[in-house]
């Protein structure tokens, strides 16, 4: 790693009322990379990742942005350091028109850049601009998936949390999404921390991954070099995606 | 079709049989007070006509559902018929049931028929630029309508009152609307508000002597001030259980000033306010001392209806201003960030949208229209008390917002009218007038399940684009 890490996770720790979800978490993401997390259901990945975003708190440990600890941020100021997050289940504003919803991705960023930064979503992504005054709940999975990355890209972030964006679509767009993950990595120099259960796809698209089991990081080391361990394979890819 | 006659003949005579069942009791006798004690006075013929209306009444439905539609209007027909007939019926409202109930009939067989047509004419090319044209214009036709009114023959005093007391539950419901339809808070408690206005204006008026135009905007701001009071406890609240606090809040405000006795003087309430000045000058016949009388200051005779007239203005123009603000504030951030905290929380707080603020903002900006709208209340009523300001004000007026569909500023125009003008304009029903009441709001929930106004125009586009086409 030659470049300062963007974002460090220290012995972090996560509880859910009295159940522990995370047990001393560590992780380092520098700057202009692509990590992928992988790992089991249940294994703590989302968890991490919404506690990276300060929801829930971490318990214990330390959680840095650019050196600066934000382990006690709330959300919004988090989000406001230059992180974007596309949740879970895309969680666009169903009755809210495309361009209203990434309006709203541009809460925080000047609104002078606002016509720009849109048209550079919309080359990003056509079919987000043919659909622009229809309604979000009205998209299709895989445009809704576009939507949720294009409106996280509204506010120009520096970082970019993934929380499984190939969930619930066809292996095209799978596909489709990941070369576009990648594409905002090298163009557009946003460093990128990824959850996947999609071991293969994330795996193969990463600088770098970890793997999480029972809230502990089992494994890490370079993307290719996971999808080479056997541990790995036996695991998270054989006999599932190809 | 005919193989079907015997079930729905059944189940019309099932659904009589329940309306008999439940009838016998409500409708069939009463007991009267005849000095010595209580008898029963009997009403079996009302209760037979009503039965027999209800099975004939299920027949219709049963058979308009099944697509016998001409069967169906024909015995709309003879039930109409039959209601406007000479034929004595025990009481006045019989002919009434059964002529509604006849009309309800024809009407749900030409619906289909209704329906197609609409559908055809909106999608005609006409019909699309029509219905554009009238979302652009109905608006400010419905706003010129309003500004002519008291200049109409029909403005005599009953009108006028009616037209007042629209308007500020129209404006109530736009307030309303901002909580419920753009922020999708549910407030059970809305009337809490309009009661802070109202006294606020009351006790700054009658004890310290301050004029409408010094208190109005105090009394918005000390309703705002309560909006954030409620705000806070109720933040991480959502839907069933901020229903439920907000309706306890309603509800403490009323009992405080029912039992503050010393500052409200509880349920005796607030007499003599004064009412709305303009330039100085009060509406009366005679000046009270050191004042002067509209009427003089512009040198035209006295008339009573002034005062009603001067009213209507300032309740219309005080709800173009919540009206405006609102439309206003949808294109702003924070009133954009209301719109997108209905939609989802999470995902506003992932994008960096503070929804404490947020929250608040849209509490305190409906509680100070809701503010403003009391201390007109109170202005133009001179007297208060805690009865003005019971639950089912704060029911009515989310039934506006609700009915209208939420979010809809046209629509809270609508539902108001249909809500607060027909209960008034079905006053000759006497007790039935709730019933009526019941069945028109059953009637929109049928037809128009979400609100009689469900579009939403999004509050930003790149530039027009075609019907149909891609743009």
């Amino acid at each position: 790693m030659a470049e300062p890490s963007i974002l460090s996770v220290k012995g972090v720790e996560t509880f859910y009322g009295a159940i522990q979800a995370l047990h001393g978490v560590d992780l380092d993401v520098a700057k202009g990379e692509i990590v992928a997390l992988i790992g089991a259901n249940g294994a703590g990945k989302s968890t991490l990742l919404m506690t990276i975003c300060g929801n829930p708190r971490a318990r214990a440990g330390a959680i840095r942005l650019d050196g600066e600890d934000i382990t006690a941020l709330p959300t919004h100021e988090i989000v406001r350091r230059g992180v974007a997050q596309v949740p879970e289940g895309r969680r666009i504003f169903p009755r809210m028109s495309v361009l209203e919803n990434l309006q709203m991705g541009a809460t925080l960023a000047e609104p002078a850049h606002f016509t720009h930064d849109l048209e550079r979503v919309f080359a990003m992504f056509p079919r987000l601009a043919e659909r622009r005054d229809q309604r979000g709940g009205t998209l299709s999975g895989g445009e809704q998936q576009m939507l949720a990355i294009g409106r996280a890209l509204m506010s120009r972030p520096r970082l970019l949390l993934l929380d499984e964006p190939s969930l619930g679509l066809a292996p095209l767009i799978v596909r489709q999404i990941f070369e576009v993950i990648g594409r905002i990595a090298r163009e557009e120099g946003v460093t990128i921390f990824l959850v996947e259960q999609n071991a293969y796809h994330a795996l193969r698209l990463a600088d770098r991954g970890y793997v999480l089991a029972n809230g502990r990081v089992r494994l890490s080391g370079g993307g290719r070099e996971l999808l080479a361990n056997a541990e790995v394979r036996a695991a998270y890819l054989e006999g599932g995606h190809g | 079709m005919g193989a079907r006659l015997p079930s729905m003949l059944k189940d019309a005579g099932l659904t009589a049989f329940v309306a008999a069942a439940l009838g016998i009791f409500i409708v069939g006798f009463r007991t009267v007070d005849v000095g010595r004690g209580l008898t029963f006075d009997y009403h079996l013929v009302d209760l037979a006509v009503a039965v027999v209306t209800i099975f004939f009444g299920r027949l219709g439905l049963s058979l308009a559902a099944n697509g016998l539609r001409w069967p169906a209007m024909a015995l709309g027909a003879a039930m109409i018929a039959a209601g406007v007939s000479p034929l004595q019926l025990p009481s006045g409202f019989l002919h009434w049931f059964v002529a509604l109930g006849g009309v309800l009939l024809v009407i749900r067989g030409a619906w289909p028929w209704a329906n197609d047509a609409m559908a055809a004419a909106a999608k005609s090319p006409s019909g699309v630029v029509l219905g554009q044209a009238g979302a652009k214009w109905s608006g400010w036709l419905l706003l010129a309508a309003a500004v002519a009114m008291p200049f109409t023959p029909f403005a005599d005093q009953k009108t006028m009152d009616l037209g007042v007391l629209i308007l500020t539950y129209v404006m109530l419901g736009w307030g309303l609307n901002i909580v419920v339809g753009l922020a999708g808070l549910l407030d059970l408690g809305y009337v809490a508000f309009y009661a802070v206005g109202a006294y606020s204006y009351a006790l700054l008026s009658t004890q310290h002597g301050l004029g409408f135009w010094t208190v109005l905007p105090l009394a918005g701001m000390m309703a705002a001030l309560f909006g954030v009071v409620l705000g806070f406890p109720v933040l991480r609240l959502r839907g069933d259980y901020l229903a439920i606090v907000t309706l306890g809040f309603g509800e403490i405000i009323r009992l405080v000033i029912l039992n503050w006795f010393d500052l409200t003087n509880g349920p005796a309430g607030i007499g003599s306010i004064p009412g709305p000045t303009l330039f100085g000058a009060v509406f009366a016949e005679t000046p009270p001392a050191g004042k002067q009388t509209v009427s003089d200051m512009l040198g035209i005779p006295f008339d009573g209806n002034h005062r009603l007239i001067f009213l209507y203005y300032i309740i219309l123009v005080l709800a173009l201003i919540t009206n405006l603000f609102t439309q206003r504030m949808r294109r702003l951030p924070v009133g954009r960030a209301w719109e997108a905290l209905r939609e989802d929380e999470t995902a506003c707080r992932a994008l960096g949208i503070n929804p404490t603020n947020t929250k608040l903002t849209a509490f305190a900006v409906g509680a100070m229209f809701a503010g403003f709208a009391g201390s007109f209340f109170a202005a133009k009523q001179r007297f208060i008390s805690p009865e003005s300001f019971v639950f089912i004000e704060s029911a009515i007026i989310l039934a506006i917002v609700v009915l209208g569909g939420m979010g809809s500023q046209i629509g809270v125009v609508l539902a108001a009218v249909l809500l607060i003008g027909l209960p008034e304009w079905f006053r000759d029903l006497g007790s039935y007038r709730m019933l009526a009441f019941g069945l028109a709001m059953v009637l929109i929930m049928v037809f128009r399940p979400r609100g009689l106004v469900a579009h939403r125009e999004p509050s930003l586009r790149l530039h027009p684009v075609k019907p149909g086409g891609s743009g």
